[in-house]
């Protein structure tokens, strides 16, 4: 990080006068205001999820906890994938057994027989953090301990949260969970140790059906960024107006 | 799996249907506790505040008591959050770092702000009090004594003159506190309805009724209980009364007892109207609007928690309290049921607020049930659970009992004219 | 005017004033708003680099090959080239200095994760080759019949056990 020292003093300065003074709660600048002003600005994450292309082998899940020293056994995980299977009578069937880690083998949803005769459509669909633009888990963290970087990735500081749950709360994906060693709010941050060094994140080199791409939505030449905005793209639950970057293609109604 | 690697939230939830893989009931019975003691803590200043700034004089006897108990509550509403927290030892971060498009941000500031108002007014009121105790301390022997004498002499903060026109200064200064403590006592409880209130994440949650609300209750609360210690304490005065001196100063007791009852039930009845009426105002919006989230919504109020809902809540707990309270020919002991029935229907309305909107899912196609942790088998189930939850409910009366024997409230008579 | 009425709020501003001084003490030097938004990028900025250098689990196929060049150029011209090997092998971060060798995945399970027929109706998965576990060969590992490095081939005989 490239940061003059005076840069540094200002930024400095500002933030113990923020925390001081209340009255910059109150001063909403919007992202691209904020994004206009920050100088390294060509790096923007974003993610496509194309759920035509899935086939819930789950082994995205496997290696995320392998990646990110998530406790193989404990229920809990940074990305997950959800089966959806719709019988003909329109009745939605979802489960995410593990949150999909061992994959799909049995016909099975939360314990009923589902005869392949009556379904009518049946899908998968992976889900992670979404990195959002206006990521409400921020807002409303009480410390500064979670915090979205300059490229877009929404991290969080083990060293400073205090645990008290509210991130995990504001999240309407759901993608936030104590860490059970760590004892802190843990999500998915798309890897960030991998995509800093040009490399994927952990699931998207696990996925043999490019089911899951990373992209730098500033690089106009970025081949998925060139999906995302040239294709029919949508985003989850657009209604809360967090700006998810989690693009999926082939979503459906019934996905929540 | 070892101990350690437990799933916060695993030993409590059970999932049913489709629920998101990291979705448990996080905020727990201590997230209960903390609106309902906050809520005490603002309920019981504000009923002091009726005769200290309002000049209701036939409440000056629950006042003074409501004011320290008030004090006696404050640590007890911090004490949840702190129970709940996963890193315990940042609690002090807030205040270090505070990151105030937060709600929770601000709890270490107003919590403090608010404690400071609610300390000095007392300091104010029972300055003299203080004073008197050092010139009548000074000179008697006995480790005790000195103990004491050295407890006012902090208390005092060195500040000995008792003249008229001191006196005067004090009484003005803690009649502009308790003006300026009503604002702030409603405050710190309203913005605990706004941490839930802005949770846009969640269906239930989600209102702008929800910091009124919690007001409302909170001050129903508070009277409710600063009323309940009143009338145990006075009767178990009339009680010793009655054995030492006879039945007349007992009657005598007794008496003005009853006034200060009929007078603070009034207000409690007012302020559980206005919140019952916003509380069904938010259910019938909900209901009439029918947003995407209502079918499930639904099925938890009309189903899952219909009993925790309608029947504890709003029959058992406002409604029967009501009708008790208004049918004529009140008793003591009537009032005391009704008393007891209202605190439990706040409690009931906290539970479902917190609790209920965790009973489904994010995904709108689940449900979660939460079992509390009776018996402790570890810190967190005993932290989380209901014995946690006792310990931080008996907090007050302890810390009451020890501050009343430097402070006391409950004197009446000659010795009630500070 | 008395002035002792001010007491309490001395004990205010000292009160603030030891908040102060623990806050120099006690918050991170790199802590305040990095980046223009107070809601957004509030931080201790050394979180940042503690992220970045988090260590590295799955090394990919480019580490892999530099031992096994025959397997990786076989897996490469099968069908199976979109596998990762640490898919099947685990994270390969350790190996060979500390993790001599790599848990192999021969489970039925691990392969069903992709090849069991689930039979939706347009779905990926049932464009995939695939079986009925309950039906097909129960009791047998799929790598007794089949190599997972190019599922094309048949095990060398005496391998088969």
């Amino acid at each position: 990080m490239s940061c003059s020292r005076r840069d540094f003093l200002k930024q400095a300065c500002g933030g113990t006068l923020a925390s001081i003074l209340p009255v910059s709660a109150f001063t909403f600048l919007t992202n691209e205001e904020a994004r206009a002003a920050v100088a390294n600005a060509n790096v923007r994450w974003g993610f496509l999820v194309d759920t035509r292309k899935c086939v819930g082998c789950g082994l995205c899940v496997k290696a995320c906890k392998k990646e990110n020293e998530i406790p193989y056994d404990a229920p809990i995980t940074r990305t997950w994938v959800e089966r959806y299977v719709i019988t003909k009578d329109g009745k939605a069937h979802i489960d995410s057994p593990n949150g999909g880690r061992d994959g799909f083998i049995e016909n099975v949803i939360n314990g009923e027989e589902i005869d392949p005769e009556n379904i009518a459509k049946a899908f998968f669909v992976p889900k992670l953090c979404n990195q959002c633009d206006n990521p409400p888990c921020v807002q409303v963290c009480p410390v500064g301990a979670t915090y979205q970087t300059d490229d877009g990735v929404v991290l969080v500081d083990r060293e400073w949260c205090i645990g008290c749950g509210y991130c995990i709360m504001a999240c309407p994906y759901g993608v936030r969970f104590f860490h059970p060693v760590h004892k802190v709010a843990d999500k998915c941050n798309f890897c960030y140790h991998r995509i800093t060094k040009g490399m994927n994140p952990a699931c998207v080199d696990a996925c043999a059906f490019d089911a899951r791409r990373i992209a730098n939505l500033r690089d106009p030449d970025d081949p998925v960024t060139k999906i995302i905005t040239t294709e029919r793209v949508a985003v989850l639950k657009d209604e809360y107006g967090t700006k998810p970057h989690v693009f999926y293609i082939g979503l459906d109604e019934n996905v929540r | 799996m070892t101990s350690e690697a437990v799933v916060h939230g695993v030993e409590w939830t059970i999932k049913e249907l489709f629920v998101y893989p990291n979705e448990f009931i996080y905020w727990s019975i201590q997230i209960v506790m903390y609106p309902y003691m906050t809520g005490l803590v603002a309920g019981a200043f504000v009923l002091s505040s009726l005769y200290h700034v309002f000049g209701q004089k036939d409440l000056k006897e629950i006042a003074q008591f409501s004011l320290v108990f008030s004090l006696a509550l404050l640590p007890a509403a911090g004490l949840p959050l702190l129970l709940h927290l996963q890193q315990p030892t940042r609690a002090m971060e807030p205040l270090l770092t505070p990151h105030f498009t937060s709600a929770i941000s601000a709890f270490g500031i107003v919590f403090t702000a608010y404690g400071l108002i609610v300390v000095s007014e007392i300091w104010f009121v029972y300055r003299r009090y203080f004073v008197d105790q050092v010139n009548e301390l000074k000179g008697k022997e006995g480790f005790g004594n000195m103990l004491r004498l050295n407890i006012y002499r902090v208390l005092t903060m060195g500040s000995f003159d008792i003249s008229e026109e001191a006196l005067a200064v004090d009484h003005k200064a803690a009649k502009i506190l308790a003006g300026v403590g009503i604002p702030v006592a409603c405050f710190l409880h309203g913005y605990a309805g706004f941490i839930f209130g802005s949770v846009k994440a969640n269906a239930l949650w989600m209102s702008p009724l929800m910091p009124v609300i919690f007001i409302m209750s909170a001050v129903v609360s508070g009277i409710a209980l600063c009323m309940l210690t009143y009338i145990v304490i006075m009767e178990w005065k009339a009680f010793r009364k009655r054995r030492t001196e006879g039945a007349t100063a007992a009657v005598e007791i007794k008496g003005a007892e009853i006034d200060i009852i009929s007078k603070a039930t009034t207000y409690l009845l007012g302020f559980l109207i206005a919140a019952i009426s916003l509380e069904i105002l938010d259910l019938i919006f909900r209901g009439y609007t029918a947003m995407k989230s209502w079918d499930i919504l639904r099925s938890v109020m009309y189903g899952k928690d219909f009993v925790n809902i309608f029947v504890l809540q709003y029959t058992l707990g406002n409604l029967v309290p009501f009708v008790l309270l208004l049918l004529p020919g009140r008793t003591l002991k009537r009032t005391v049921v009704a008393l007891l029935l209202v605190l439990f229907g706040v409690f009931m309305m906290r539970w479902n607020v917190v609790i209920g909107g965790q009973a489904f899912s994010l995904s709108f196609s689940g449900y979660m049930h939460y079992h509390v942790p009776i018996i402790p088998h570890s810190l967190e189930t005993f932290k989380e659970g209901l014995f946690g939850a006792l310990t931080v409910f008996a907090t007050p009366f302890v810390l009451f009992w020890i501050i009343n024997k430097y402070v006391p409230s409950l004197e009446r008579g000659e010795e009630a004219k500070y | 005017m008395k002035w002792h009425v001010l007491r309490p709020l001395w004990l205010a501003i000292g009160l603030l004033v030891v908040i102060l001084i623990a806050r120099q003490f006690l918050v991170p030097d790199d802590f305040g708003v990095h980046g223009e938004s107070f809601t957004y990028n509030f931080h201790r900025l050394g979180n940042v680099q503690e992220w970045k250098d988090f260590p590295v689990k799955h090394l990919g196929r480019e580490s892999c090959v530099e031992c096994h060049e025959e397997k990786v150029a076989m897996l490469d011209a099968s069908p199976h080239a979109a596998i990762e090997c640490e898919n099947c092998h685990g994270p390969a971060v350790g190996h060979p200095d500390d993790v001599e060798l790599l848990p192999i995945e021969r489970a039925r399970e691990h392969c069903l994760r992709c090849h069991q027929s689930l039979e939706y109706p347009n779905n990926a998965r049932s464009e995939l080759p695939n079986i009925r576990n309950s039906t097909h060969k129960r009791r047998r590992e799929c790598v007794v019949c089949h190599v997972p490095h190019d599922p094309r081939e048949k095990p060398a005989r005496e391998k088969r056990g």
